[in-house]
């Protein structure tokens, strides 16, 4: 069932790609089709699918290098199940806004079929070759939507992106090879990497191992300094691009925090967590303050992940500080970690398909071009205000949830996380400002004649935030499904 | 009763987010719904405060929203509805448009309020404090168009948003204490967290109060409609700040110092921004500068302790400004001007709205026998046994309250000329606004009950006649106000209202411009956080230089180590040429040597080559070379394997 999810969309893609002869309109409907029957098929998985043996649902395991101790192994769990789903959904919307696309639509759907099965592979792999092999390939298929159907300086940024994250994952790899040789007897099966006591190196070597997986997981996240390469990114790709990079790719970063570096290398995690807290901090902070002065809306936004990751690795890093009495606070901060991964895929989704509409009507993301515009495009104002006030971590929308706990949870192990709280003050400035300068008083310059959300767009975007107003105020089943992965996490990293 | 509970919260929600959804569509049609809705939710709000429910939602954590109705919260749960009844009732007459706009955000502000004080956890507490402070921003920028207003919302979104930032730092602190996040647990935290959850608590409580340091926002916030100063900068949003101290006063005792901290700061904005309130040329202006400080004197009561004299000062205020902030609206919208010198006289001209203000203001001015003189002489004798210097400055407080009322009573109802009246709807009147000259008959009902109101709610702290109150409160043993004081406070109201009728106002530049408030905290926070933003976005420049920089060295490096190899290449050739030459010269090499040589010759030609199409920047080369590294990085595995 779990193969089936995650190859159906590329073997669509194939075909889509090798089908001339289809009309552009068709190729966008068959795209919608396929993300919404893997939707379909997902939730489905999520209703049905019992846990095995090994704590994961819907398991499947194929001898693949077994020379080697790699498998084709693949299971859910409450980590990777919520960005499944997140997956699914981010693609559905990817689809509906797409379905008037004229430029290369074909290959165009067929491309981001490829991208869908290499995001649910990663979410789904439970061997560490076959995470990487997803990794990269979606690096890959990155880089290509970047630099075909991008705009700007594209060609540039592709290749910056494509450069640094490769280099991320070439250090990622190293990372693995030292689980693998850690191990005993070797594997790169991550459910055994997993128990206790499956490293058996040096604190040394487990610190380098380390060292190599957090700056793999740090540059793709991006952390606070490894993030030159998402501004650019993000400014010069294509809309539905940029959703799939913020929304998706930024959390096979952090992703790989809570299923990897953690239960993997606890005993040296709980070492180094402070850095990680640090580093946290610092991205939080540091994403406000440069999101704050920025003119450009995709820049704006980008910072803003940036920050939102920060609340991420803070949450991760603080996990690993344990002592007494901490463990509630702990399974706090990584519930929280894992509902702002969910949070900001689905808000940051919705404001990069909401800044595309700006360079779609006019061509320019410049705030200070715009003016009034909730005049002309009163819909569109509505969705950017409830979609900022969401970023900004407003109750009612899923961003206070994660945000909520990762707070409370990482003050609860690391007092000095307190530092990180003007973040969420920075972003609400930060929103508010870029909202009034473009939305209210007077209509000029670019507003003038600005036409509102057409239907597709209106859908896709009511799509993402239904989600996140649900989430918001009834977190409960998410939090259900997080809370047993968190809790044998929290298990994982006692000492 | 849990059933009202949930329909008071969950009426004015739902039936606010589909009038906003709704939009432009149901036009007139909203007003009615959202009346209906209004009243329904008093209705369920009087029936959740006789029943006493309790009700217990999962939220963020399985008891994360916990909701309650006890006593404090009984008596503020009618009086929030009925405000907010009332001043729907007003804006409708009025006609305030577009309609689904501002009834959808005052219905949602409504439920966020019913949630606030219903909270007995801190997760749905902070929620609903939080979309308070959403739905006043939207409410402040209701016509964005105007360049003031939304610049406006954002000053106030933003300090309070600050100030609640202490519920998320005592959450968190909870959490370390292993307190939970119970209201009533929370003075229960040992260690320094007590410390920890209460200041943040008592921020929070401050900034939304609007106290010091924290009250120029309100200032700001009267750029917003006049009924949504009625609602939310009287007797909901503002008041919860007070609603929150008091009801934590267990906490701010607790900790040892907090309590103090609220009662001298609460004081201090009594005095303060009595003296900003009394230096006000702008009607709204006037109004909000006193909010505060009325406020001051609820914050005062928390912080000694004195939950009935605050309870009922909040709802005697409540009714009081709510009141005044409708005819305040009312005036505005009839002459499209707040400014004092254009409403010389202004209450002749529309008499019910004219007496109903009057008696409104004198409530303010704590005369004798109205609501506001008995409910702040609870919290003076309250402050009296505590310490005489916090009653002296509640006097003070409470004689800037008469100067400031007497000063708008001088005005509005001072007899100009027919010459002088002329003039001024000549010359001052329609300066913010085009005024429509009129008041609708439909909109002075709300402010008769409003005055009825503000008159008899000082029975709440009568004393002998508040026992049921305090009962209510479990608040029997506050000390009650005696005769003499209740003289000495009716004395002093009397004579400063008599000294401002007869010589006026000084006028006192500082404070007319609420002491610079605004403009200290742009200096100390503002400007330094953008002037690092700006720095960092420098930084974060010069980090991309470098790493495009350091991109570029690599890519030198392999070039200059592809043109080495290019030399090499042309060594490797020139050599197999030689060795060519001399096999063919000697004939004793085979020429097999010969072509193996030419085979490596070639071999080394062509990966020459490859390294120099390497640095082409075709994507896939790099790929390659990366594949490369990974298939070595496998062959190395095996080895060591």
């Amino acid at each position: 069932m779990l193969s089936i999810i995650l190859f159906f969309p590329v073997i669509v893609g194939v075909a889509l790609a090798v089908w001339r002869g289809l009309p552009a309109r068709a190729g966008g409907l068959v795209w919608l089709a396929a993300t919404i029957i893997d939707l379909a098929l997902l939730m489905v998985l999520t209703a049905t699918a019992g846990t095995g043996v090994n704590g994961l649902k819907a398991e499947e395991r194929v001898n693949w290098m077994p020379q080697l101790g790699s498998s084709y192994h693949l299971g859910v769990d409450g980590f990777s199940l919520p960005l499944l789903l997140l997956t699914g959904v981010i693609f559905v919307a990817c689809a509906i806004w797409s379905l008037r696309e004229n430029d290369r639509p074909r290959p165009q759907a067929a491309l981001f079929l490829f991208l869908q099965t290499t995001c649910l592979g990663l979410f789904a792999a439970q061997d560490l070759i076959l995470f990487f092999v997803f990794f990269d390939l979606s690096i890959v298929g990155m880089y290509f939507v970047i630099a075909g159907w991008g705009h700007g300086n594209n060609r540039r940024s592709a290749l910056l992106f494509f450069l640094y994250t490769f280099l991320g994952s070439l250090a990622l790899l190293l990372g693995f090879i030292g689980l693998y040789l850690g191990a005993d007897p070797h594997t790169f099966d991550m459910v055994e990497l997993s128990q206790r006591g499956a490293f058996t190196g040096t604190p040394v070597a487990a610190g380098f191992v380390l060292a190599a997986i957090v700056l793999g997981l740090a540059v793709k996240t991006p952390t606070f300094p490894f993030h030159s390469w998402l501004a650019p990114a993000h400014t010069d790709a294509p809309t539905i691009g940029s959703v799939v990079l913020a929304s998706l790719m930024l959390k096979m970063g952090t992703y790989g925090f809570v299923r990897i570096a953690m239960p993997m290398l606890p005993d040296t995690w709980r070492s180094w967590a402070w850095v990680i807290v640090i580093v946290g901090i610092v991205s939080v902070i540091f994403g406000a303050l440069v999101a704050l002065v920025q003119t450009n809306i995709k820049r704006m936004i980008a910072f803003t992940s940036i920050n939102h990751m920060g609340y991420v690795i803070l949450a991760v890093g603080a996990a690993g500080v344990v002592g007494r009495n901490t463990a509630e606070a702990q399974q706090l901060a990584i519930a929280g970690a894992v509902t702002q991964m969910v949070s900001h895929g689905l808000i940051t989704g919705a404001l990069f398909l909401l800044a595309g509409v700006f360079y779609d009507r006019t061509g320019s993301y410049d705030l200070g071009k715009y003016g009034g515009l909730a005049g002309p495009a009163p819909r569109f104002a509505g969705f950017f205000a409830v979609a900022a006030f969401a970023s900004l971590g407003l109750p009612g929308f899923s961003g206070f949830i994660a945000e909520f706990q990762v707070f409370t949870g990482s003050i609860g192990t690391v007092p000095w996380a307190l530092l990180a709280l003007p973040g969420i003050l920075i972003t609400a400035v930060l929103f508010l400002r870029a909202f009034q300068r473009v939305f209210t008083g007077e209509t000029k310059g670019l507003s003038v004649g600005f036409p509102d959300l057409h239907r597709r767009e209106t859908m896709a975007l009511t799509v993402l935030m239904v989600l996140v107003v649900l989430i918001g105020i009834v977190p409960g089943p998410l939090l259900g499904m997080i809370a047993p992965a968190a809790e044998l996490l929290v298990g994982n990293l006692q000492p | 009763m849990s059933a009202a509970l949930l329909l008071m919260i969950g009426l004015p929600a739902f039936a606010g987010v589909f009038l906003l959804l709704a939009g432009r569509r149901l036009a007139r049609a909203a007003t009615g719904l959202s009346i209906t809705v209004a009243s329904l939710t008093l209705a369920t709000a009087v029936v959740a405060a006789a029943t006493a429910p309790a009700v217990v939602l999962p939220f963020v954590s399985p008891d994360g929203a916990a909701l309650a109705v006890d006593g404090l919260t009984a008596v503020l749960l009618p009086t929030v509805a009925a405000v907010a009844l009332l001043v729907l009732v007003f804006a409708g007459a009025e006609g305030l448009r577009p309609e689904g706009r501002f009834h959808g955000l005052m219905l949602l502000f409504t439920a966020a309020v019913m949630v606030t004080v219903t909270a007995t956890s801190l997760p749905a507490l902070l929620a609903a404090w939080e979309i308070m402070g959403a739905t006043s921003y939207a409410l402040i920028g209701f016509r964005w168009q105007e360049a003031r207003t939304m610049p406006a919302g954002l000053v106030a979104f933003a300090v309070t948003r600050a100030a609640d930032l202490g519920i998320y730092a005592a959450a968190g602190a909870a959490v370390v204490a292993g307190s939970g996040w119970r209201l009533e647990d929370l003075a229960a935290a040992d260690g320094p967290w007590l410390h920890v959850i209460a200041a943040g608590m008592l921020i929070a409580g401050l900034g939304k109060a609007a106290q010091l340091p924290f009250s120029f926002w309100l200032s700001r916030a009267m750029e917003g409609p006049g009924p949504v100063s009625a609602l939310l900068h009287s007797a909901a949003m503002v008041a919860m700040g007070g609603y929150l101290l008091l009801r934590l006063e267990p906490l701010l005792l607790a900790s040892g110092w907090a309590g103090p901290a609220a009662a001298w700061i609460g004081a201090a904005t009594a005095v303060v921004l009595g003296i900003v309130a009394l230096t006000q040329s702008d009607l709204k202006q006037l109004l909000a500068a006193s909010t505060a400080a009325q406020l001051g004197f609820v914050v005062l009561a928390a912080g000694l302790g004195a939950t009935a004299g605050g309870a009922a000062q909040l709802i005697a205020h409540a009714a009081t400004k709510a009141l005044l902030f409708l005819v305040a609206g009312a005036w505005l919208t009839a002459v499209g001007t707040k400014q004092f010198p254009a409403l010389r006289g202004i209450g002749r001209r529309w008499p019910v709205a004219g007496a109903a203000f009057l008696l409104g203001a004198l409530s303010l001015a704590g005369l004798p026998p109205l609501s506001l003189w008995w409910a702040k002489d609870a919290i003076l004798a309250a402050a009296l046994h505590i310490h005489p210097a916090l009653y002296a400055a509640g006097l003070i407080g409470a004689a800037l309250a008469a100067a400031y009322s007497a000063k708008m009573i001088a005005i509005v109802w001072a007899a100009p000329s027919r010459q002088e009246r002329t003039d001024t709807e000549q010359r001052l009147w329609d300066t913010e606004q085009a005024g429509t000259r009129g008041i609708p008959s439909a909109a002075t009902a709300p402010l008769v009950v409003l005055a009825v109101a503000a008159a008899v709610l000082g029975i709440l702290a009568v004393p002998g006649l508040s026992e049921p109150f305090r009962r209510l409160l479990n608040a029997e043993a506050e000390a009650e106000s005696t005769v003499w004081e209740l003289a000495a406070s009716a004395v002093i109201a009397l004579v400063v209202a008599g000294l401002v009728l007869r010589r006026g106002t000084p006028s006192i530049a500082a404070a007319s411009h609420w002491f610079g408030l605004e403009r200290i905290s742009a200096a100390v926070l503002v400007r330094p956080m953008f002037v690092t933003a700006e720095a960092l976005a420098r930084l974060d420049g010069r980090l991309n230089a470098a790493v495009t920089g350091a991109g570029r060295m690599l890519g030198d490096a392999a070039n200059r180590a592809g043109s080495l190899d290019v030399r090499l290449n042309a060594g490797v050739n020139g050599v197999g040429r030689v060795l060519g030459r001399t096999g063919a010269e000697t004939d004793t090499l085979d020429h097999a040597v010969d072509r193996t040589l030419g085979v490596i010759t070639r071999g080394t030609a062509s990966l020459g080559h490859l390294v120099r199409r390497a640095q082409t920047g075709a994507i896939a080369d790099y790929y390659a070379g990366a594949a490369m590294v990974t298939v070595a990085a496998f062959i190395f595995l095996i080895v060591v394997r």
